[in-house]
């Protein structure tokens, strides 16, 4: 273990990588997240071997990384919300070819261009597909630097474990905000599992082809189930969540990421008040940890879905609670960040209006956000 | 007995997929024939594009590696930076090259990558069913220009080649044909002149092929064949546009 260092999100993704061995980086400036590649370009300057490649766009960044990963490097690309949608074609590929690689996605404020703050718009794009055919990514939401640092050597493992593209899906703010982090150990890249199908020559072997082809429909069926099958052994393996002063709580409220930072701080104040309020953080967002949610709901009266946008988890979180209690949700779209003071009295108006405690409910307690009872 | 001639040991024994008179199956071979003579199979490693030569992966007996539409040269890149030593080239028609992957080939000969293409060129779109192609002739019928291509309606023919020249990266560049035996063996020729290029780390190379589609053309392979020589070439002259290598 190295001590701690104070570093923001950007560049403690970038350390977090070099230390998983990455050692292959492409990609295209776009705000806000051009602190990660200008890390990537300065280590690897320092590196034997490392190959940074500033892309003349966001698709040959993604198909870079797509040869870096048939080479069997350890690969990482990182974009913010337009350029992750322009990345989607070499993704749908990657999933396709079986090919590990890390992709970044700090978003920002959609759709179209936007604007460069903070948000949580690409939900559904991130975990429901995004690009065509049937396939999935291991989406991870980290909420602090010391999870990003985590979560970024757990992505390169998962990806070469699984053979899948992994998303670590954050934020402007995340990729700003300084906090003090712990990395792990650094990984030699030569002590990393050999890969028996990588492309470099077919020396003393036959000859591999790494392909996404499948004219005989048979055989893209095969290969169809043969994903759904891993995708189904991940659903089993990695969801993974936050669980936060649940015990006694009659209201949960479920946040991801930033989002869920700001939550936090409004269970605390909830808490000042003598509201018995929790929160429920998934970290993985695909797979989405439904099974304890579902259990949770079963004990409480209430679930409030906050995000940082219209509502899109919230169609998750309702999937997986299957009826068991009310879900409604509460959301900041467009690049605003709610303070905890405005989701506290969120918490304080949903927690008033549990039945049985209407009497109590205050007037003028919503913030100004969208919400909406299932 | 005296054996002349047998399949190149880079080719495997496997029936070519691509129509008669189809000029994919001649440059497999010499591609295949170069990566023999050099001694480079067990290091070479192809990206095949979209179009009729995808299934170029199913002939090679190198790793092949499938690319998306356009985007042979940067899986390309990709591939070469991990593996400098390696040999790598990419094997793509000209709708592949020229109209949806124009931007990832200029700037993989921009920065002078040590990889090699392979651009057949044959004025048209192959596999979808012969539509007009960047690099389709002026006056040319095709499925999406059928009175025939019109430069101030549909554009004119791409010279990427010329453009490419124009890149400081890229070190040789040359336009061939395959429609008579004497450009056969100036194609087989300059092939190995653009893999020497990349085996002495000089940059980015190329070699443009002007090839017959006689099935979308809708004519006899031996008219393809004319075509090319009489009408293609005067708007994409062979010749060596760009040596410094």
């Amino acid at each position: 273990m190295s001590e701690k260092r104070l570093m923001r999100g950007t560049h403690v993704l970038g350390e977090a990588a070099i230390r998983a061995g990455c050692r292959a980086y492409f990609g295209y400036p776009i705000t806000p997240q051009n602190e990660l590649p200008e890390y990537m370009a300065s280590a690897f300057a320092k590196i034997d071997d490392a190959v940074f490649v500033q892309a003349e766009s966001e698709l040959a960044s993604i198909n870079m990384v797509m040869g870096a990963s048939i080479a069997g490097a350890r690969v990482m690309t990182s974009s913010s919300s337009p350029g992750i949608s322009l990345k989607q074609e070499g993704i749908s590929y990657l999933a396709a070819m079986e090919l590990p690689a890390v992709i970044v996605n700090m978003m920002r404020g959609g759709p179209g261009l936007g604007n460069i703050a903070p948000s949580q718009g690409d939900y559904f794009q991130a975990t429901k597909g995004g690009g065509h055919g049937d396939y999935r990514l291991i989406v991870l939401a980290p909420a602090t630097g010391q999870e990003i640092a985590d979560m970024t050597r757990w992505a390169f493992d998962m990806a070469d474990h699984y053979r899948t593209p992994v998303l670590i899906l954050g934020d402007g703010m995340m990729g700003q905000m300084m906090e003090p982090v712990i990395f792990p150990d650094p990984i030699d890249p030569a002590s990393l599992p050999p890969k028996n199908w990588v492309l470099d020559g077919a020396q003393g072997r036959p000859s591999r082809i790494i392909r996404s082809l499948w004219l005989d429909m048979d055989r893209e069926e095969e290969l169809n189930w043969h994903l759904f099958r891993k995708y189904e052994m991940i659903t089993k393996e990695i969801p993974d969540q936050e669980l936060y002063l649940i015990d006694d709580a009659e209201l949960i409220i479920v946040a991801y990421g930033l989002a869920a930072r700001i939550a936090k701080g409004g269970v605390h104040r909830a808490r000042e008040m003598g509201l018995k309020v929790g929160l429920f953080r998934p970290k993985t967002l695909w797979p989405f940890p439904a099974e304890p949610l579902r259990r949770l709901s079963s004990y409480v009266e209430e679930i409030l879905v906050f995000e940082m946008s219209t509502g899109q988890m919230v169609e998750d979180v309702r999937l997986a609670v299957e009826g068991q209690c009310e879900v409604s949700f509460y959301g900041r779209p467009g690049g605003v960040v709610s303070t905890p003071e405005e989701i506290a009295r969120v918490l304080a108006s949903a927690y008033h209006k549990i039945p049985g405690r209407e009497h109590r409910a205050s007037a003028g307690m919503n913030g100004p956000g969208l919400r909406v009872t299932a | 007995m005296k054996k002349v001639f047998s399949r190149p040991q880079s080719l495997k024994d496997a029936p070519f997929h691509y129509c008669p008179g189809c000029g994919h199956s001649i440059i497999h071979r010499l591609v295949a024939e170069v990566i023999d003579e050099l001694g480079i199979r067990e290091r070479a490693i192809g990206v095949p594009p979209a179009g009729c030569a995808v299934l170029a992966y199913n002939y090679f007996d190198v790793d092949m590696a499938e690319a998306p539409h356009g985007r042979a040269a940067a899986v390309a890149t990709g591939i070469k930076r991990m593996l400098p030593d390696r040999v790598v080239f990419t094997y793509q028609g000209d709708g592949d090259i020229a109209a949806i992957g124009t931007a990832e080939t200029i700037h993989a000969a921009n920065r002078g990558e040590r990889v090699t293409s392979i651009f057949v060129n044959n004025a048209v779109y192959g596999m979808t069913g012969g539509q007009m192609a960047p690099t389709t002739v002026v006056g040319q019928v095709t499925t999406t220009s059928p009175g025939g291509r019109v430069p101030l309606r549909d554009g004119n023919p791409l010279d990427l080649s010329e453009m490419l020249a124009v890149a400081q990266g890229s070190v040789f560049v040359e336009r061939t044909t395959v429609s008579n035996p004497k450009g056969i063996i100036k194609t087989r020729k300059a092939i190995k002149k653009a893999f020497i290029t990349q085996l002495e780390d000089k940059g980015f190379s190329l070699v443009e092929v002007l090839s017959p589609c006689p099935t979308n053309w809708k004519m006899s392979p031996a008219e393809a064949a004319r075509w090319v020589d009489e009408i293609m070439s005067q708007f994409f002259p062979p010749k060596v546009i760009k040596d410094v290598a």
